[in-house]
């Protein structure tokens, strides 16, 4: 069966590039970068190589960027690390630059600020974190997906510790202004993080312009490998370690590095500061003739977030009178592959919390659907993407009540 | 790849269909294997898994560990799909958890409450199973919509109805629990193992190597972990804030006389014994339960035998509501043996059953089930 890939966001695959540059380092490289020989001392260079060049993509120093297993751990590191008192040496200590005065002297009544938008990763660490006191604010968001500045210098209060905000979301793509946030923080004089998972590679990033002193990449959703991630850790910032063990990147996040997957992970990175402009090029075309041509062919649809600033390849519509579950399923069996909402731990589909905090009611956050384009997506999946979802749509329409029920009201 | 399969007691089936069939797949033994079946009826598989009510909803009802063989645990969605990967064909979870809860659950809980003793699967297969799975079936592009209920389906060529039987393997019959179908309902539905025993259905299971063919069955209600319906009535009502009445309340003779206390109408049912917690000359067992007045009525056991009852909300499946009182045998909940009465249609949708002998423990909340030899006619709620 043909089939055709529109859900980028939520993986990509891993570039035959990336792949290549990979494949040395499983067997013939296999030393311990941690190693003094030279087996060692090989993995090592290959180690700060794939560093400098995830710094390059986001503007950053090779120093300031520390690997994890993903944007999760990313994540949880900023957050928890910010909050968690800084009793152990820092990366950045030995620089000689100074913390932010705000930490040292907030001993208690920490408060974080983030949104309803957010991520699982920051949005369920946010909520541990209350659980064990510490206030969070989740800022909510207009229509189209952006965070209010006003609401934010409103939050912001003298214990206010760290402002976490991701930059692209997952699933509308709507880009927030982190330019600004940024400068907000600052003035605050508060650590500003950001989940830039949905953004790396696909807009671009850099970390002086943006304000940030965080900043998360996930390596799968740019064309490397699943398990691997990366952290930028501005010089200065006072983070404490997460995970207790070796002198492994710095002893900042010890574990013996998964040299194959950070190899991976720069690799990946080189390629996309190289082909970003003409990536999103390309992929913003496809995705607007996706977008109009939905739009023209399947009668009330709607899109969600639309005047936002998005990423290039994402658009989420709604289609009135379907159980996007269902169209889902339908459109999976004529080998179309896209999403909605998120998954939950047994498979089933859960309503969007970021649908509905848009203000989507439940039925027509039930009802969207979401496609992200990738890199190599073609105009022929385009196409094929026109031609079955609007029939797939009127197939549910026909059986659905809730449908008919709209009808009968017109 | 594809899994070749062959079954040498591969029942006869009179229709053949190429289309796409949608599997109700609970990760069970029973609706694994009508997955196997179909699939080697050269059918394309689809295999559905309800999502139905999350189990760590509430935790006091966990116990240690996490939950076994129940439905809707990871578990068994595992399972389902592991059959599916076995087989090689698609499968999906499907999300009806707010369903489930709003058609299902609250009002097992309320019936609980009012002093009824409720059937929650009848409601899950008329709402859930055979309205929502089946319109899911039907949008994805599917047939029919194929479950491992034991049962069968003919149609009448006379009448052009769909007719309801009883399974082949009386012993595992839950004809009982599909009363409340509509003739769409049963014209999009399948019953693969409706000819074969419980034995048979292992048997296939083996040969082709399902990795549930060994699972033990579940008989308990899927979203009550430990089978415990009073701690699940306290916990849910808890939760929900939904008051349990007073709580506390009297134990009365027939004749109004206060023998002693109780803890709440949710933990009796009619033809209980057990639990009553007091002495007496002769054994005692609830004879009814008024919930406004939270009380339970107690009495001999010759009390409890009645000859007539009022079913309501009939639902007509193997016929047209007939026009004059007729003969049937009647089943009063799921282990009665069916017993000869009169069944007298009525307006409104109600009924009259006048047994031939009294019938013990007429429980308020099941269903009275009227069959002719193994054809479903109809059935209706015991008020």
């Amino acid at each position: 069966m043909n089939r055709v890939y529109l859900d980028f966001n939520a993986t990509t695959p891993v570039e035959p590039e990336v792949l290549d540059a990979m494949l040395p380092y499983f067997s013939a490289e296999f030393g311990n970068a941690a190693s003094i020989h030279t087996f060692g001392q090989k993995s090592r260079a290959a180690v700060e190589t794939a560093r400098e060049k995830v710094a390059a993509l986001i503007g950053a120093r090779p120093q300031e960027i520390v690997f994890t297993s993903g944007g999760t751990e990313s994540d949880n590191h900023a957050i928890f690390g910010i909050v968690a008192q800084p009793l152990l040496p820092t990366l950045s200590e030995a620089e000689g630059s100074s913390p932010k005065g705000a930490v040292r002297s907030r001993q208690i009544g920490r408060h974080i600020i983030t949104s309803v938008i957010e991520h699982e990763a920051v949005l369920n660490a946010c909520q541990a974190l209350e659980k064990e006191g510490i206030r969070v604010t989740y800022l909510r968001t207009d229509r189209e997906g952006q965070i209010e500045l006003e609401e934010l210098h409103r939050a912001i209060r003298p214990e206010t510790i760290l402002i976490t905000i991701m930059h692209a979301n997952n699933e509308l793509g709507s880009v927030q202004p982190l330019e600004e946030i940024g400068r907000i923080a600052a003035e605050a004089d508060v650590y500003f993080h950001t989940d830039a998972v949905q953004s790396a590679g696909k807009i671009p990033i850099n970390v002086d312009a943006l304000g940030v002193d965080l900043l998360s990449i996930s390596g799968h959703k740019l064309y490397a490998p699943k398990g691997i991630g990366a952290l930028y850790i501005r010089g200065g910032t006072r983070l404490r370690q997460l995970l207790y063990g070796g002198h492994h990147q710095r002893g900042f996040r010890p574990g013996t590095e998964n040299v194959a997957a950070i190899v991976g992970l720069g690799k990946a990175a080189e390629i996309a500061r190289k082909s970003l402009a003409e990536d999103a090029r390309r992929v913003s075309t496809f995705r607007d003739n996706l977008q109009q041509g939905l739009l023209q062919r399947v009668p009330q649809s709607r899109v969600n977030g639309a005047a936002a600033p998005r990423t290039p390849n994402t658009t989420n519509l709604v289609f009135p009178g379907v159980e996007g579950e269902a169209l889902l399923i339908a459109l999976d069996l004529k080998g179309l592959a896209c999403s909605t909402g998120a998954a939950c731990s047994s498979g089933a589909v859960q309503p969007s919390h970021v649908l509905t905090a848009i203000g989507l009611p439940p039925e027509e956050a039930r009802a969207s659907l979401r496609f992200s384009l990738g890199r190599h997506t073609t105009s022929a999946d385009i196409d094929f993407a026109l031609n079955v979802v609007p029939a797939a749509v009127a197939q549910l329409r026909e059986l659905s009540p809730t449908y008919r029920k709209m009808a009968e009201a017109r | 790849m594809t899994t070749s399969i062959q079954f040498d007691i591969l029942p006869e089936r009179a229709e053949t269909h190429h289309g796409l069939i949608a599997v109700a797949m609970s990760g069970g033994v029973d609706s694994s294997t009508v997955a196997a079946l179909l699939q080697q009826q050269g059918r394309t598989v689809v295999g559905l898994t309800m999502q139905l009510w999350n189990q760590r909803r509430l935790p006091e009802l966990l116990g240690d560990g996490p939950a076994q063989h129940r439905c809707c645990s990871l578990d068994d969605v595992y399972d389902a799909k592991a059959v599916a990967q076995h087989l090689n064909f698609p499968h999906y979870v499907v999300n009806f958890e707010e369903h489930f809860e709003a058609r299902v659950v609250r009002p097992f809980v309320d019936q609980y409450l009012a002093g009824r003793t409720p059937i929650a699967c009848t409601n899950c297969n008329a709402d859930v199973k055979f309205e929502l799975l089946l319109r899911m079936a039907r949008q994805i592009g599917a047939e029919l919509l194929a479950t491992g209920h034991y049962a069968r389906i003919r149609e009448n060529g006379d009448t052009g109805r769909r007719e309801l039987l009883r399974a082949r393997d009386e012993s595992k019959d839950q004809s009982y629990f599909l009363w409340g179908l509509s003739q769409e309902q049963l014209s999009g539905s399948d019953f693969p193992l409706g000819e074969l025993t419980k034995e048979e259905v292992r048997a296939l299971a083996r040969r082709v190597k399902l990795p549930v063919a060994e699972k033990p069955e579940s008989m308990e209600l899927c979203f009550v972990p430990n089978g415990n319906y009073v701690q699940f009535i306290q916990a849910y009502s808890q939760e929900r804030s939904i008051s349990l009445q007073n709580g506390r309340g009297e134990i009365v003779s027939e004749s109004g006389e206060v023998i002693g206390r109780h803890n709440g109408v949710h933990n009796f049912t009619i033809g209980q014994r057990k639990g009553l917690g007091f002495a007496a000359g002769k054994p005692l067992y609830v004879l009814s339960i008024d919930s406004e007045k939270n009380r339970v009525v107690v009495g001999e056991d010759d009390v409890l035998r009645k000859t007539e009852c009022e079913v309501e909300g009939v639902n007509w499946i193997s016929c047209e509501k007939p026009s004059a009182p007729f003969r049937a045998f009647v089943k009063i909940r799921h282990k009665h043996e069916p017993a000869p009465a009169m069944i007298e249609p009525m307006d409104a949708g109600s009924a009259r059953v006048t047994f031939d002998t009294p019938q013990r423990a007429i429980t308020p909340g099941q269903a009275a089930v009227f069959y002719h030899g193994d054809i479903v006619l109809g059935g209706g709620w015991i008020p």
